[in-house]
């Protein structure tokens, strides 16, 4: 059976901070930190806007571009965020509830660093392919944040995008996914802790470069593939620079991820960001491109998928929402007092 | 601290706009209500659910600037009397709009957003807000 | 129905009252109202008190045992009856003492209106102010008390029925009188210009186009009119009390939000009863909670055409002197607006006007005088026409 990609759907709040506001505030040459970092401005949410928020507008519209789904065929929607607003109770019930999905239907929050999103997909291909349900919802949505000062501060952002996943109608295919997983504690954040801490360049080598790495290798051995088989890439990127560098050691060409790297624009939307780069790509895919995806998550663990985009695309009703370029422009810049205000960072009195 | 369930119980409406409409004179009702005032006992039983249109135009609007504290963050906002593109009037708050581009006949749509928060420990209450089209 | 009339009236100071509670309040207006009626209160039948939100502001529910209680009356075991209808809880106060009077079933009744704001901080009088719109779908959805009668101004502008100006100038014709008027809480007379520069609340409405916080407490007394005379010779006519109801919401009247329903339905109906129109009257205390309310009370009570009262109060034609005086007591934007006090000060300033006692601020010869008190955003509105006897 067939399992693929239905619909899609991307949210990025309008708000941006640029690397030299934040690195004028901790006496940082934010521009020369930017640079280093491959990263030009990031996205920030607006007070009213978190997880919840975020993953209901890419939801909908998710849902306006396939007007013949009935909502209530959705029988499994998992939202992947580090960022949940809750600890416990979930932000699956709230999105499902927003697109009218409920209540015939399992639902979940997933949590696994940065590749939580793709985790939700995996898991919806594996409900859908088995007939358990007609379609599922896998969303990756974040808030993230990163300490005050921290390196994590210049890129961590806000953004996600939601996939319905199903056997009928599919614009792409996945031809296969698969994980490298480890036991490997680069970036974690602890129960009641505001901000995470990581292992500073123990996060590169062993952690991130290793598994998508290895994820990736493991998915062109088992389909038969080289890079020149794909149209586009998509890999995590909690910069600019950790995506290019991946790129270049699979040997993959610079044209081939350019379309699904957005970090240097809105910044490491975390849950969102593999997500929300393949999103970009399915903007301006055709029929037959191929596409290869490998996320990666701390902790740690990367998820490879072989896509291929089918005829669907072309009755597909993508103008039914607005595409990433779209949601993209026309940004509102704040300084870093409003940022830190937005952000919650400053103590008020209850 | 508000209650829980008065806010549960409100979330049709308040995520998507759930109305009703009186299927004995037509007339749309936002929020939903289960008696038509204009036909009355004439109505009952006859009150269908209706989905208001998520997308419509300013009729008029205020920077708020005395704010309640929920909205302490974002002050000064927005707010608008939207008249939907079916024709219901609803106010809300407008939100990522340039507040010196506000104007009357502005589309607007519906988006999802947090009104308000029971202090950091409780419950998060989600609703309609209006961003510019 | 009996005919009805004042014979009495107590207005304490308006303001910022911090040494005097709810009950010390109610307590001196009562008894102001008593002592100016000539009576030694054994004759009062009924008490009736207007009061918003004792409940939320010094947390005190039950307030008409405590006011008969600490009038003296609970000993005398007589009915008292507390009312609210947000704004206008004096005013239908006020209409429910007059209809127990006309009606037979009591021939001396005080009607009191207090209310004590000042205890409860800003942040938390703002959100019992916005909690007399409709609290799910207007408050809760961040929409402000300020922030709606800024939407009405911003249709009236932009309808071309007043200018921010002309709306602005209400609260400069209710400072004039309300130099005037020693209860007042501004005694001061202020300039456009100040209205327009102040601070934005809900733009386009700043600090001087909102009624102030206030503590306060006013009371008249009723009996029937042939009675009147038995106490003093100083009285007027209670010549009709109505009041009319509209949507909670705003956003429940379609497209004119610039005509307070409520407003035009209670004033027809009294200029009906009363049998004359709006040119017959020469004093009005009319509900300027906003100074976009004041404007439109002039049109819904027909002593202007929709379009003109702008530009009459920029005249000066709502001043002492001028066309019609409005808002001789300061109004609430002058006097003060302590929330369940209003409507029944409003009716002790008319009354004061239609028996000569308004001193300096007494508009000579009138002969009918109007009070109309609001509700929530125009939901409830009385009108009380007083005439000279």
């Amino acid at each position: 059976m067939e399992v693929g990609i239905v619909s899609y759907g991307a949210y990025v709040p309008r708000y941006r901070i640029k690397p030299e506001e934040i690195g004028r505030i901790w006496g940082v040459d934010g521009k020369a930190m930017g640079k280093g970092l491959y990263i030009n401005q990031k996205s920030v949410p607006s007070p009213d806007e978190d997880v919840v928020t975020i993953a209901t507008e890419a939801a909908r519209y998710m849902m306006a571009r396939v007007p013949s789904v009935d909502p209530k065929d959705i029988g499994a929607i998992y939202v992947g965020s580090e960022s949940h607003p809750y600890a416990v109770k979930p932000t699956a019930t709230i999105v499902a509830e927003a697109i009218e999905a409920t209540p015939a239907m399992t639902a979940a929050d997933m949590e696994f660093a940065c590749k939580a999103g793709t985790a939700g997909i995996q898991a919806c291909m594996g409900l859908v392919g088995s007939g358990m349900v007609r379609y599922g919802v896998a969303i990756g949505s974040d808030t993230s944040q990163g300490a005050p000062g921290d390196a994590l501060e210049y890129s961590a952002s806000a953004g996600g995008a939601a996939y319905l996943i199903g056997t009928e109608n599919i614009i792409a295919k996945i031809n296969r996914t698969l994980s490298f997983t480890t036991d490997t504690p680069d970036f974690w954040r602890r129960e009641g802790q505001p901000y995470p801490l990581h292992g500073g360049r123990f996060t590169g080598e062993p952690a991130y470069f290793r598994h998508i790495t290895s994820a990736a290798k493991m998915m062109m051995e088992a389909m038969g593939t080289t890079p020149e088989d794909y149209m586009y890439a998509v890999f995590h990127q909690p910069n600019g620079k950790f995506p290019t560098r991946v790129a270049a050691q699979l040997g993959f060409q610079p044209e081939q991820i350019e379309t699904g790297l957005l970090t240097p624009e809105i910044g490491n939307t975390y849950s969102g960001a593999v997500p929300l780069g393949l999103a970009n790509v399915l903007d301006h895919a055709e029929a037959g491109d191929r596409i290869f995806v490998t996320s990666y998550g701390s902790g740690a663990g990367s998820d490879a998928f072989d896509i291929t985009v089918t005829d669907a695309i072309k009755d597909y009703k993508r103008d039914n929402a607005p595409v990433l370029e779209k949601i993209m422009q026309d940004p509102i810049y704040l300084d870093y007092g409003t940022y830190a205000k937005y952000k919650g960072k400053i103590v008020m009195s209850e | 601290m508000s209650s829980v369930a008065r806010e549960w119980r409100e979330i049709p409406g308040r995520y998507n706009l759930k109305g009703t409409k009186c299927a004995n004179c037509g007339r749309i009702f936002f929020p939903a209500r289960t008696f038509c005032p204009d036909c009355r006992r004439a109505s009952i039983g006859k009150i269908e659910e209706y989905q208001v249109c998520r997308t419509g135009k300013v009729f008029s609007y205020s920077v708020i600037h005395e704010a309640p504290d929920c909205n302490n963050l974002l002050k000064p906002y927005a707010v608008a009397m939207v008249k939907t593109d079916d024709g219901v009037m609803i106010e809300g708050q407008l939100v990522d709009v340039d507040l010196a581009k506000i104007e009357i006949g502005m589309p607007v749509r519906a988006v999802l957003r947090k009104l308000d928060a029971d202090g950091a420990a409780g419950v998060i209450h989600y609703g309609y807000k209006f961003v510019p089209m | 129905m009996r005919e009805v009339a004042i014979i009495g009236t107590g207005v304490t100071k308006f303001g910022e009252l911090w040494n005097k509670s709810f009950r010390a309040l109610g307590i001196e207006a009562g008894m102001k109202a008593i002592a100016d009626a000539n009576l030694a209160g054994d004759e009062i039948d009924a008490m009736y008190i207007g009061n918003m939100s004792a409940g939320r502001f010094i947390n005190q529910q039950h307030i008409d045992a405590l006011i008969a209680d600490y009038t003296g009356m609970a000993s005398r075991h007589i009915p008292a009856v507390r009312v609210e209808a947000g704004g206008a809880s004096g005013g239908v106060a006020f209409r429910q003492a007059y209809i127990d009077v006309a009606s037979g079933a009591s021939d001396y009744v005080v009607v009191g209106g207090a209310e004590k704001m000042t205890d409860l901080d800003d942040a938390s009088i703002n959100s019992v102010l916005d909690a007399t719109a409709d609290a799910e779908w207007e408050a809760g959805m961040g929409v402000t008390f300020a922030g709606l009668h800024a939407m009405i101004a911003q249709r009236m502008i932009h309808e071309g029925i007043a200018t921010r100006e002309e709306i602005a100038s209400f609260a400069v014709n209710s400072h004039y009188h309300g130099a005037l008027n020693p209860n007042a809480q501004f005694r001061k007379e202020i300039k456009l210009d100040t209205v327009l520069r102040s601070g934005a609340v809900a733009e386009p409405l700043g600090v001087f186009d909102c009624a102030p916080i206030s503590d306060g407490a006013a009371a008249v007394v009723l009996c029937p009119l042939e009675k009147a005379k038995e106490h003093t010779d100083c009285y007027a006519k209670v010549a009709a009390v109505t009041q009319a109801s509209d949507t909670l919401a705003l956003f429940g009247r379609g497209e004119d939000i610039t005509t307070y329903r409520a407003t035009v339905e209670a004033a027809n109906r009294a200029y009906q009863q009363v049998g004359i129109t709006p040119a017959d009257i020469q004093v009005a205390e009319v509900h300027d909670n906003f100074t976009v309310s004041g404007i439109m009370a002039l049109q819904d009570l027909g002593f202007f055409k929709k379009g003109e009262a702008g530009k009459a109060v920029m005249d000066g034609q709502c001043r002492i002197g001028g066309k019609i005086a409005i808002n001789t007591s300061g109004g609430l934007k002058a006097r003060g607006h302590p929330i369940g006090a209003t409507g029944v000060a409003q009716v002790a300033e008319i009354a004061d006007q239609m028996r000569n006692r308004a001193d300096k601020r007494q508009v000579p010869n009138a002969k009918y005088g109007l009070a109309q008190n609001t509700g929530g955003i125009g939901s409830a509105a009385t009108v009380t026409i007083l005439e000279a006897i």
